[in-house]
């Protein structure tokens, strides 16, 4: 009886705790949500604001049924979706590829190289973003670094087109985005019980058996959330296309931040976000349902 | 067929230290075990117990001598190329496979066919007694459940040896006891040979065909339990496998009557075994707790007298807590029947105790015994 009244008291000061918190997050995350998600069902006024009028054509035009009167479908909406989606994707596996072996390594050095490995990687975070971006403007250039130093040995006799590519675009994210993949990679490489692979190999599997049986499964917590974690931003980000991209790579980040900022189309931009959001959303809904599903397994199931 | 299923021939292994220098894990290891033979690593913690079993499973390289399993030479044979399974200390079930796909582990990477496959695991489970329980996950198992998985788990491929790294250290007194049996009978049920390493003496002794005290990377010695506990041969073992008072001292004989004079001025009475040629100089004499008794007066029986600090009430008996008048520590375990003489003993916190010189081992010091 005690116990329960206690806990009745822990949890009436525990929402007491929260509340302003939950206040905060409702007024300054969901209003602003729930405002987007309004404009992006509005028509487009003709200099920027918007007529209150219902409009699913802001959809419409990236999905292909625009508004028949001023507007086409234009499959540049979706070609740019579809680029966005593979340079992000191409980015998680870069990273990851790059990350995971580096998190085996680093797990395994004694205590202060450990800890020394780790500040390292999170060293990028005290500089700004934009100037590590512009020093790799000044490394893939035209007369950039890597250029220059090649002409000048005689290995190559034209410069290279480095920048302005989506290459360039994928390095610049990769660089950006890979402490994100490393942090959650290494808290799973870290706890892995190394006597379990003893085991593995002790009941006769080789090394590659071992790795697909069992670090691997065990590991891949890790793995999905480092991937989350670049995907995401990756998807969303305009600062690297744009330093690094240049016009010719355009992504939904900049795509958004261009119907915001200059063409003053908020609908539109806001139908753009919410399908952004509705497609992560979904990831994530998806990859919750399957960590559940298997960690969820109650004793009556035998 | 070859006689012995592993021998161990001046296996050795160093680790370096990270402050610099190194230790000799294993030094100069001789070991066989034959077919169908229950043998105990018995050792202190840090003794070389684990490196040796995995010295056998091919975790760990010797740096000097050989090792051959079953008559082959295993130089550089990777662990899962080894017919050797383990049990771990930790159990180390795989946390996301089910009971079963634990358990079916082995014969799943050995591409045995599904059907026998299950049909194994279902076998393996029904031995260690947790039929039924394939689909679980090992999460909701408790601990004496995961170590039969862990132990159906090593079994399943039939492996020639079975190492058990302490397995039952994880598990409370009543339920280690009837491991110990179960584990016993199932030794016998399999008839492959197991190497069970434990720090508790007890269970060494309970279990044992034979026990291999090591201390400090070196065999002590390797003999039955018996043998081990009546005629340790040196205060090491002596001491390590159950309790005993030591004393040691320099032994004169007068026919077959030998006595040890200790620094302490004490003078302990035995006898000349056979096997044993003793004709003075250091020794060290042993006698069990239980080989004390009150004294009676009996002539066959030598005596000493003892100041008693404590006295513990054991159950079936008491432990006697004193130091002899010269100062060493004595320890003595007396029958709870003799109740009136230990009321007498707690009154004047005095005892003469009793034992038969017959019964004192002598454990050679300074290499005055052969
Ligand atoms: N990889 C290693 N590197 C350095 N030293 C080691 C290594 N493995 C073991 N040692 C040392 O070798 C000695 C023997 O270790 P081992 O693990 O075999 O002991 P043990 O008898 O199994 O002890 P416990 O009962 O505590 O498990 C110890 O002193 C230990 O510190
Ligand atoms: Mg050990």
């Amino acid at each position: 009886m005690k116990g329960l009244s206690q806990s009745n008291r822990q949890r009436a000061q525990l929402s007491l705790l929260l509340g302003p918190v939950t206040i905060f997050l409702a007024i300054f995350f969901f209003t602003p949500l729930l405002i987007m998600l309004i404009y992006s069902f509005l028509m487009p006024g003709l200099y920027g604001g918007v007529e209150w009028i219902f409009y699913p054509h802001n959809y419409g035009r990236i999905l292909g049924f625009a508004d028949p009167t001023f507007e086409f479908f234009d499959p540049v909406y979706i070609q740019i979706f579809l680029r966005s989606l593979r340079i992000a994707a191409t980015t998680v596996i870069i990273t990851l590829l790059v990350c995971y072996p580096a998190a085996f390594q680093i797990s395994r050095l004694k205590e202060n190289w450990k800890n020394f490995s780790l500040f390292l990687i999170a060293l990028p975070f005290f500089a700004s973003l934009i100037v590590r971006l512009f020093i790799w403007v000044l490394i893939l250039k035209k007369t950039g670094f890597i250029n220059s130093t090649l002409m000048s040995l005689g290995i190559i006799s034209e410069p290279l087109d480095m920048i302005y590519t989506e290459g360039a675009t994928i390095l610049g994210m990769v660089y950006i985005f890979i402490p994100f993949m490393f942090l959650p990679l290494y808290a799973s490489v870290e706890k892995l019980d190394w006597t379990l692979v003893k085991a593995s190999q002790d009941l006769g599997a080789n090394g590659f058996q071992t790795f697909f049986r069992v670090i691997l499964p065990l590991t891949m917590p890790g793995i999905i959330g480092g991937s989350i974690l670049v995907f995401i931003p990756t998807l969303g980000n305009f600062v690297v296309p744009t330093v690094l991209g240049g016009a010719k790579v355009l992504m939904l980040g900049n795509l958004i931040e261009q119907q915001f900022l200059s063409a003053r189309n908020w609908p539109f931009g806001a139908a753009l976000s919410m399908l952004v959001m509705t497609g992560v959303l979904v990831m994530l809904f998806i990859y919750i349902r399957s960590e559940t599903k298997d960690g969820d397994q109650s004793p009556a199931t035998k | 067929m070859h006689d012995k299923i592993i021998s161990l021939d001046n296996a050795t292994k160093r680790f370096s230290l990270p402050e610099g220098g190194k230790i000799n894990a294993l030094d100069a290891i001789d070991l066989e075990v034959s077919r169908n033979e229950f043998l105990t690593l018995l050792g202190p913690s840090g003794c070389g117990k684990t490196t040796l079993l995995h010295v056998i499973s091919g975790f760990v390289q010797l740096d000097e001598g050989q090792i051959l399993i079953d008559g082959v030479d295993m130089g550089e044979t990777p662990p899962h190329n080894r017919p050797v399974n383990t049990v771990f200390q930790n159990y180390a079930l795989f946390p996301h496979m089910s009971v079963g796909e634990n358990v079916g582990y082995a014969l799943e990477i050995a591409h045995t066919p599904k059907p026998e496959r299950i049909k194994r695991v279902g076998e393996a489970l029904e031995l260690v007694g947790l039929g039924g329980y394939a689909d679980r996950m090992p999460r909701q198992l408790s601990g004496g459940q995961q170590q039969r998985v862990a132990l159906a788990r090593a079994i399943i491929a039939r492996p020639k040896l079975l190492l058990l790294d302490e397995p039952l250290s994880a598990l409370d007194r009543n339920l280690r006891q009837s491991m110990q049996i179960e584990l016993k009978n199932l030794q016998a049920e399999l008839g492959i040979s197991f190497i069970f390493v434990t720090h508790d003496q007890e269970e060494a002794l309970t279990m044992s065909n034979r026990v291999a005290v090591l201390n400090g990377g070196v065999i002590q010695q390797i003999d039955t339990p018996l043998n081990t506990y009546n005629y340790p041969a040196n205060s090491f073992v002596a001491s390590f496998v159950g309790a005993s008072n030591l004393f040691e001292g320099k032994a004169s004989r007068d026919g077959e009557r030998i006595h040890i004079a200790t620094e302490h001025n004490e003078v302990i009475e035995a006898r000349a075994r056979k096997d044993q040629h003793i004709n003075g100089g250091k020794v060290t004499a042993m006698l069990r707790p239980e080989q004390f008794s009150l004294a009676d007066g009996d002539e066959n029986r030598a005596e000493i007298d003892v100041t008693i600090d404590q006295i513990v009430f054991l159950g079936s008996a008491y432990e006697l807590l004193g130091k002899t008048t010269g100062g060493s520590e004595i320890k003595a375990i007396i029958s709870a029947a003799r109740q009136s003489r230990l009321a007498e003993v707690e009154r004047t916190k005095t005892a003469r105790l009793s034992y038969d010189p017959n019964a004192v081992h002598l454990i050679p010091g300074t290499g005055d015994v052969q």
